[in-house]
């Protein structure tokens, strides 16, 4: 009953105009092939050039596992309660979609006492203790659980997080108001300035602006002060190079990278900066 | 199934995969009947076919309801984090409805192939999904939540406006594109390590656009548009989205689909007119239907265009097995 539709006849030779349209529309798809791929491909330039050295969320994989296991679905930029964490642009290439933390303008104050974000990420991306099968570089691995200071009268005062994500340093030690000796007085980082923070003496459960706490001290220990982890900096009476006697913050192996101090410190630009994704080096 | 709707049923997976439909070899005995009536077709009734035809251009039943699941879908993610209502967090490619993981199956095949490690969140999310999308229809995430098919829809309307002044032309494009996209994006994220697509999903660029704010991602978005609406139509969802294959795949088995009832139907074709993926309703073509009811294959997004375009209701939305149920 079928035979009226059969396809099976003879096929006749194709005429030149649908020659030349097939020819076309083969051209049209290797152009969208090549339009796709290369729109692709150019994920890979910012890598190839290596500009970027992000802060990532705490516990986040080492730099090349977390943009293979990130999804890019922002939970961890949801969880903050601080919004330390953003996501990456068109300029990031493959990292588009991909959080990071810019911690002069917001950094990880660690006020959801959690780490909320680990909790979060769906991938694994984040995580608190990193599986076995990925290694762990040298000085990555932190000696103890850190303490947070905020914590530390609590029961269980310890951060569950097992690596750093940074390291603070004194990039311009000649600009430090604790090594000239000078205090501070007023609005670090002015009136305008965004950034949030935890202030245990105002609210253990809401963090408020920076600017909204003035600060008045008679020599600046800001970064020492507002660290959230129990023994990563402190102030210290160092050697100059000329023999005299001086203060200085001095980053200890507890630094987790959170970038508080980073954010905290009233000199612009500022002296202390985390060096992202950086080990502890003894 | 009869052998005839089973050859069908393998025929329309390769026309996803992006094979050209063809005409079909073997017509059932009662469909050819219907075929041969219809040869005796009179003017009176194609008449009447032309009117209401004109009629069911002004019905929208379903794109509206499909636009506001879609809208709705999509504003729940940016509400649960602006107003931190917390029903739905995340982003199109993974999510917690109230606190169940949801993992959009392509970029979670990403991530699996690039890490090369897999943890329990993610499967519990993926298969949570896939069930979902499994009973719901597989593509049917493309036309009720995909927000690049919103866009692409405006930008639709806009290229059809522009080929009926005679501006443009719709450059057709080889539909095995697709299928090549989707290997080489699962290659490149298993050799490079990388979730290379990702970075170019309008899905993904889209969705944390509307939750995180805009970003300069958007502009690949915007030359997608530009390029559908001056070249070629609906090109990025009909011709290199290997979203839609995946989801595509998931839809195979799925037991909600349109269903083609050959009886009523006036063949005119305006379902293929305003169809994304025409090739799937090749049945429509007078003389091709193998059969008095055909389900439409599992590249059919289940936008329901069609539905609304069809004037006699030869086109309509059927779960398989409920008709016997009630």
């Amino acid at each position: 009953m079928s035979e009226p539709t059969s396809p099976d006849t003879v096929n006749p030779p194709p005429s030149r105009e649908r020659t030349r349209q097939s020819r076309r529309r083969w051209l049209r798809t290797v152009l969208l092939t090549g339009g796709v791929m290369g729109a692709a491909l150019s994920g890979f330039l910012p890598l190839v050039y290596a500009r970027t050295k992000r802060l990532r969320p705490p516990g986040a994989l080492d730099e090349k596992d977390f943009l293979a296991s990130c999804i890019k679905c922002g939970q961890c930029v949801q969880v903050c309660p601080v919004q330390a964490i953003k996501l990456a642009d068109l300029v990031d290439g493959v990292g588009v979609g991909v959080p990071y933390i810019d911690a002069r303008e917001q950094a990880c104050d660690f006020s959801c006492d959690a780490v909320q974000c680990i909790l979060a990420c769906p991938t694994g991306a984040l995580v608190y203790k990193k599986p076995a099968f990925l290694g762990m570089r040298k000085g990555a691995k932190l000696a103890a659980a850190p303490i947070l200071k905020a914590k530390e009268k609590d029961a269980e005062p310890t951060l569950n997080l097992s690596e750093r994500i940074g390291v603070a340093r004194l990039t311009r030690p000649e600009a430090c108001l604790a090594i000239q000796g000078k205090g501070f007085k007023g609005q670090v980082r002015g009136a305008t300035f965004k950034g949030r923070m935890r202030y245990m003496a105002v609210d253990r459960w809401k963090p408020i602006r920076v600017s909204e706490h003035p600060y008045d001290v008679a020599e600046c220990d800001l970064c020492v002060r507002e660290c959230p982890v129990k023994g990563a900096i402190s102030i210290e009476t160092v050697f100059a190079p000329d023999g005299t006697q001086r203060k200085s913050p001095v980053v200890h192996e507890p630094c987790v990278g959170c970038g508080v101090c980073e954010m905290i410190c009233p000199v612009e630009p500022t002296c202390i900066v985390i060096d992202a994704r950086e080990v502890w080096n003894t | 199934m009869s052998s005839i709707l089973r050859r069908r049923f393998f025929d329309q997976i390769a026309v996803m995969f992006g094979r050209e439909a063809k005409k079909p070899s073997e017509i059932s005995e009662r469909a050819q009947q219907v075929h041969v009536l219809k040869r005796a077709t009179n003017k009176e009734r194609l008449a009447e076919a032309a009117v209401a035809h004109e009629k069911a251009r002004t019905v929208h039943k379903w794109r509206n309801r499909r636009w506001a699941v879609l809208i709705a879908a999509n504003l729940m993610f940016t509400f649960s984090f602006w107003l931190d209502i917390q029903i739905l967090e995340g982003a199109l490619t993974a999510s917690r409805f109230v606190g169940f993981h949801l993992i959009d199956l392509n970029s979670a095949l990403q991530v699996m192939l690039a890490h090369k490690h897999i943890i329990v969140n993610l499967v519990i999310g993926t298969a949570t999904v896939f069930v979902l999308w499994l009973l719901l229809g597989g593509r049917t995430f493309c036309s009720w939540v995909c927000p690049y098919h919103l866009l692409a829809e405006g930008a639709e309307e806009l290229h059809l406006y522009l080929v009926r002044k005679k501006l443009v032309t719709d450059q057709n494009i080889d539909r095995r594109l697709r299928t090549l996209s989707w290997i080489v994006f699962a290659m490149l994220a298993i050799v490079t390590g990388y979730t290379v697509f990702e970075s170019i999903s309008p899905t993904g660029i889209l969705s944390r656009a509307l939750i995180y704010g805009p970003g300069l991602a958007l502009l690949w978005v915007l030359a997608l548009l530009v390029f559908e609406v001056f070249f070629s139509r609906r090109a990025w969802c009909r011709y290199a989205c290997p979203i839609g294959l995946t989801y595509g795949v998931v839809g195979i088995l799925s037991p909600l689909h349109v269903k083609y009832t050959l009886d009523s139907c006036f063949h005119e074709g305006d379902c293929r007119k305003v169809c994304l993926v025409p090739h799937v309703l090749d049945t429509v073509i007078k003389g091709r239907a193998v059969d008095i009811e055909i389900p439409i294959g599992p590249d059919c997004t289940r936008c329901g265009l069609c539905v609304d375009a069809c004037p006699t209701g030869s086109l309509s939305f059927d779960v398989k097995g409920l008709s016997k149920l009630l």
